[in-house]
């Protein structure tokens, strides 16, 4: 299976994790992934605040850079998946649109007709295009023992998604009882992080992500599983700073689903990234993981 | 009976954040339930939630919508969107009056525009996001006495090779300022 791939500017550096990931979960599925040639940034919200057109214009390059071969692009990015679906979207539906941003393109050289590429979500791809049969076949370490909580943010699941659940969200959820972890049923799986709001009003940030923790720690959960880049610095970067923010002591690894998933595919933790977040996940894993062989030889 | 559901019985005001907002005819629709407001993460900061915003819309009330906090507490989540009963685009609505405010020098008790435009300045210099450059600059620029507080997460994030210090940049920049120029060009709203 051959997809072209849009990693977006945070899995080159803060998600470097995720990029590593999800390269080599891929390799491992047999999923082959072709980085689009010169991507460019989609904005995030960051152009929708200031311009919609230059918006607009800015992701549907991106679309363009597509060849006639690539017809479906891989966002793993919550918010790169989010703009590119958006554009699409925004052109087919809007004729006047559709015009000006491609007026806009063609200063480039470039045109779009919207519908030719299919965005699609890494989570989507793996739980509809592998399955759960080829899944479990290519499990080579069962994750039993180890609690997970599946958080899927926004911008995925809404309000774009064609593929699961805008307000309860399950597909990462049955991902992982496929692969044996014990799935915990937490009631904030698609409730906000904050956003960029960590950078601009750093109290209202740090009440939603306490939230999350809190809810997380509640229903003994060994680990958070993100599936966004932004979900990912705002719970593990922050975590401290929220911790003293409200005299808490969080202690919550934040890894990205795909990390996880690795493992389960035999993959060490170095070849997935594990390690580079900064509460550390490796030693929870380790010991559910210890405990099974344990629990297998008594 | 006919039902006024025709935005030429709607205000100026009305018209032009219809206008601004792609879909935005649904906002013709809106009953005041209130609904948006319930789901928003950050509905109890807002002075006004959506729901009230839309009233002070319809009732031509420019320069109290154009000032309030409600939108910039907006981070995109979309639960009002997803569960307004009428289909109302509601975070697109949000962006709308951003960039209205923006525009019109009404967006000044918040630094969401200054890390809008660090963020895109980076973006049409080298064609991608540079975070390090990003917080550096928007620190500095806008909230110097916060930065010793980054510094212990800005190392963390170092040592695990999480934070380049230098940009990448894409091959075929120039394009990408030429899309962006010609699309500044046009200008408007569709």
């Amino acid at each position: 299976m051959k997809y072209a791939y849009y990693p977006g500017c945070s899995l080159e550096s803060g998600s470097a994790a995720y990029d590593v990931s999800v390269r080599a979960v891929s390799a491992a599925l047999g999923i082959e992934l072709e980085e689009l040639d010169d991507w460019n940034c989609c904005g995030a919200t960051e152009y929708f605040t200031q311009h919609e057109l230059v918006a607009n214009s800015v992701i549907a390059r991106n679309l363009a850079l597509c060849r006639k071969d690539q017809q479906q692009l891989v966002a793993p990015c919550a918010a790169c998946y989010l703009n590119l679906k958006k554009t699409d979207h925004l052109m087919a539906e809007h004729p006047e649109m559709r015009r000006r941003v491609n007026e806009a393109l063609a200063a480039g050289g470039l045109h779009y007709d919207p519908g030719r590429v299919r965005v699609r979500h890494l989570l989507d791809l793996i739980y509809t295009d592998i399955g759960e049969a080829a899944l479990r076949a290519k499990a080579v370490r069962s994750l039993k023992g180890l609690r997970v909580a599946p958080y899927y943010g926004c911008q995925v699941v809404r309000p774009l998604n064609g593929f699961d659940n805008p307000e309860y969200p399950m597909k990462m959820d049955e991902m992982f009882t496929w692969l044996g972890a014990e799935v915990v049923d937490y009631p904030v799986k698609a409730h906000c992080c904050g956003g960029h709001m960590t950078q601009i009003t750093e109290d209202a940030a740090f009440e939603l992500i306490r939230r999350l923790l809190d809810s997380a720690v509640e229903y003994e959960a060994d680990l958070i599983l993100c599936m966004c880049p932004m979900c990912q610095l705002n719970l593990d970067a922050y975590q401290a700073r929220v911790s003293s923010h409200f005299n808490k002591n969080f202690q919550m690894p934040i890894i990205f689903f795909t990390q996880l998933l690795g493992v389960a595919l035999g993959l060490d933790f170095e070849q997935v990234g594990i390690g580079k977040e900064i509460v550390a996940a490796g030693p929870i894993i380790q010991a559910r993981l210890a405990a099974q062989t344990a629990g297998a030889t008594a | 009976m006919v039902t006024d559901t025709h935005s030429g019985h709607r205000s100026d005001f009305f018209r032009e954040v219809i206008a601004d907002t792609p879909g935005g005819e649904q906002l013709v629709h809106c009953l005041q339930c209130g609904s948006c407001g319930g789901s928003c993460p950050n509905g109890a900061d807002m002075q006004y939630t959506p729901r009230a915003i839309f009233a002070m819309i319809n009732a031509n009330r420019r320069a109290e919508v154009l000032s309030a906090n409600t939108m910039w507490c907006c981070v995109s989540c979309y639960f009002c969107t997803t569960r307004c009963p009428q289909q109302i685009p509601i975070t697109e609505i949000m962006y709308a009056l951003k960039r209205r405010a923006i525009a019109e020098g009404y967006a000044k008790d918040t630094d969401a525009p200054a890390l809008a435009k660090t963020f895109t300045g980076f973006v049409e210099d080298y064609g991608r996001s540079f975070e390090f450059g990003l917080a550096s600059r928007y620190y500095f620029f806008n909230k110097p006495l916060s930065m010793f507080k980054l510094v212990p997460m800005g190392l963390s994030m170092l040592s695990r090779g999480r934070m380049h210090l230098r940009p990448n940049r894409i091959r075929q920049v120039d394009q990408l300022r030429a899309i962006i120029n010609k699309a500044r060009e046009i200008g408007g709203t569709p």
